[in-house]
């Protein structure tokens, strides 16, 4: 079976600055895969080339297709991404900002079908946002958005999540709530996840693997504890941390 | 939620709108006609139909021939200025985008004053009797307005290294000043046309016979298939360019062909009625805050009201100060104005 996403040597230049430098990357179905690495080592920049929004040289396959043989439809279908801090458009209501999602599925020109708009209000249910369905997008709370967010992606019936910094801006307790979401999602809906993920504590509690970039490359993969180690972080972050064994991964504790 | 049955509550209420200013614009004028026997006339006019008004010879004369091609000219012109403004400002996310943003304004501006100058220069007089305006004027205002897109779409994708939606509006305010200056510079040297370029510049429809309907006509068809047809890609438009190429939409291309269709259709309208500023503003804003944000309502809605908007200031505009006409633009900024005032007190509503 192939995998549902292979990055071979992908490298990305942006303004003649070279932001991912020949980066390999392999997620197999129902994985949850994170991306870390300190500010500028192109964690974004690589979810953005998986994406299709940003050009990149090498080979980006998904579920064994390069993807410059798919179309923006075709990869919409298979792909859907929440940005790190979405544009929230003024006015919109949640159902028609979730209903957007089932784009990729509507003709150029055409309008939703009942199918289309069975599937949003599917997604509203499951994600229990029903009775925000005809509030407007701006007046929820960052929590709520974010759930909102997840919904419209998930509505893109898409088996691969891509998440910049799911929980950014989230405190503690609306990010654990986010991220169980997703956990449960996956396992529902047999979804693969890659997210870039800032708090790296949180991040190896949840991810299955680990993927630490710095500098634009890949210095370290693997479990949440092989990556997650004192050495690591001091040598790609500069951080000084002690790193504690917890109930399902490491956790990391910033010391002075 | 898409209240579809509230959305049918707006078109109607856009169509009754559409209905009674060209009734209005019909009835009303130097001589006052029963709107009633004005509405049989115009039912005559449908082959086959013939109903008694009641009005004589001299009567249908001024409604189905004075009065009927300017209401529809103001109801055309009306509706495809609202429509590209609606557009703009989905396009561009931006509340004060208005379908003169990319030049369309300076371009005709300078056509307009280039014929006229030069047609003095020349020593030639004549031209359009009833406006006093060379018969070249339209041709000249489309011209100068689609050169004007051209030249700040050119500059947008080549001078800019990102390719956003601001590079363009700078674009068109860099191509915008250009022009200007080269319309300031030929109205100062040639004085005698300044009168004629501002009875112009402030909008009018005066209009002998159904000429101008007929040529802009095939222009509001192409612009209000184009934008009526791609309104979703607006609303998609609406979450962000990353967002639109993740849902599987080309953004840039999206964006290129609804400005596209939008500056012919602002052209066109403007080459027969010159600049009647406001109406690419306010209606759309209107539409928005009456009847949500959702593009699919804002567009068809903003033809309606457009239409009926227009139709009703250009019959104020010839019956206020009768039998002297006020230039519309003047008129619909009258409106406009205090209108920006509300516009400034609900901002929060009106964001984009």
């Amino acid at each position: 079976m192939s995998p549902v996403l292979d990055v071979l040597d992908v490298r990305v230049t942006l303004g003649g600055a070279t932001i991912l430098d020949g980066v390999d990357l392999t997620v197999t179905a129902g994985e949850w895969v994170a991306v870390i690495g300190p500010n500028g080592a192109g964690k974004s920049t690589l979810l953005r080339a998986v994406g299709g929004l940003l050009p990149a040289a090498g080979a980006i396959s998904i579920f064994g297709t390069p993807t410059e043989r798919l179309s923006r439809r075709q990869r919409a279908r298979l792909v859907a991404t929440v940005a790190q801090s979405p544009v929230v458009p003024a006015g919109m209501a949640v159902f028609d900002y979730v209903l957007l999602g089932r784009t990729p599925y509507i003709a150029p020109l055409g309008r939703e079908s009942a199918a289309d708009l069975a599937a949003a209000s599917e997604v509203l249910a499951q994600l229990d946002l029903h009775r925000f369905a005809s509030r407007q997008l701006d007046t929820l709370s960052g929590g709520e958005r974010q759930r909102v967010f997840l919904a419209r992606a998930l509505a893109q019936g898409a088996p691969l999540l891509l998440l910049d910094e799911p929980t950014t801006a989230l405190d503690i307790g609306h990010q654990q709530e986010v991220l169980d979401l997703v956990d449960e999602l996956r396992r529902d809906r047999g979804l693969t996840v890659l997210a870039t993920m800032h708090d790296l504590s949180i991040a190896g509690e949840y991810a299955d693997r680990m993927v630490l970039l710095a500098n634009g490359r890949v210095v370290a993969t693997g479990t949440p504890r092989e990556v997650l180690t004192e050495e690591l972080l001091a040598t790609h972050y500069g951080a000084r941390v002690r790193v504690i064994d917890g109930d399902h991964g490491p956790l990391v504790v910033p010391v002075r | 939620m898409t209240n579809a049955k509230s959305r049918a509550g707006w078109i109607v209420a856009g169509v009754v709108s559409v209905v009674v200013a060209a009734l209005a614009g019909l009835a009303f004028g130097p001589v006052n006609l029963p709107p009633g026997s004005v509405a049989a006339e115009v039912l005559n006019l449908i082959p086959g139909v013939h109903i008694h008004s009641g009005l004589d010879e001299r009567e249908i004369a001024i409604v189905t021939q004075i009065r009927l091609p300017r209401v529809v000219l103001a109801l055309l012109v009306g509706a495809m200025l609202a429509l590209a403004g609606g557009c703009y400002q989905g396009v561009f996310r931006n509340p004060l985008a208005d379908p003169h943003l990319l030049g369309v304004a300076a371009g005709a501006g300078l056509g307009v004053t280039a014929v006229i100058a030069f047609r003095i220069g020349a020593g030639t007089a004549g031209g359009d009797v009833t406006s006093g305006l060379p018969l070249t004027t339209p041709m000249a205002a489309f011209a100068g307005a689609i050169g004007a897109v051209v030249l700040t779409y050119l500059l947008g994708v080549s001078g800019g290294r990102d390719r956003s939606p601001a590079t363009l509006i700078l674009a068109g305010v860099a191509v915008s000043a250009f022009l200007a200056a080269g319309q300031t510079y030929l109205m100062q040297r040639n004085v005698d046309a300044i009168r004629e370029v501002y009875s112009w510049l402030l909008g009018r429809l005066a209009t002998a016979g159904w000429h101008d309907v007929l040529v802009i006509l095939p222009y509001a068809l192409v612009t209000g298939a184009v934008l009526l047809l791609f309104r979703r890609e607006l609303d998609v438009l609406s979450v962000g360019d990353d967002e639109a190429a993740s849902l599987g939409l080309h953004p840039q291309r999206s964006r290129y062909i609804l400005l596209a269709a939008a500056s012919l259709g602002t052209a066109a309208a403007v080459s027969v009625s010159g600049l009647i500023g406001f109406v690419g503003i306010i209606v759309p804003h209107t539409v928005r805050l009456l009847a949500g944000s959702s593009y699919r309502v804002i567009l068809p809605l903003s033809v309606l009201f457009g239409a009926a908007f227009l139709a009703f200031t250009d019959l104020v505009a010839r019956t206020v100060a009768s039998p002297a006409e006020i230039p519309i633009g003047v008129v619909t900024a009258f409106f406009g104005a205090p209108f920006f005032v509300l516009v400034l007190r609900t901002t929060k509503r009106m964001a984009l």
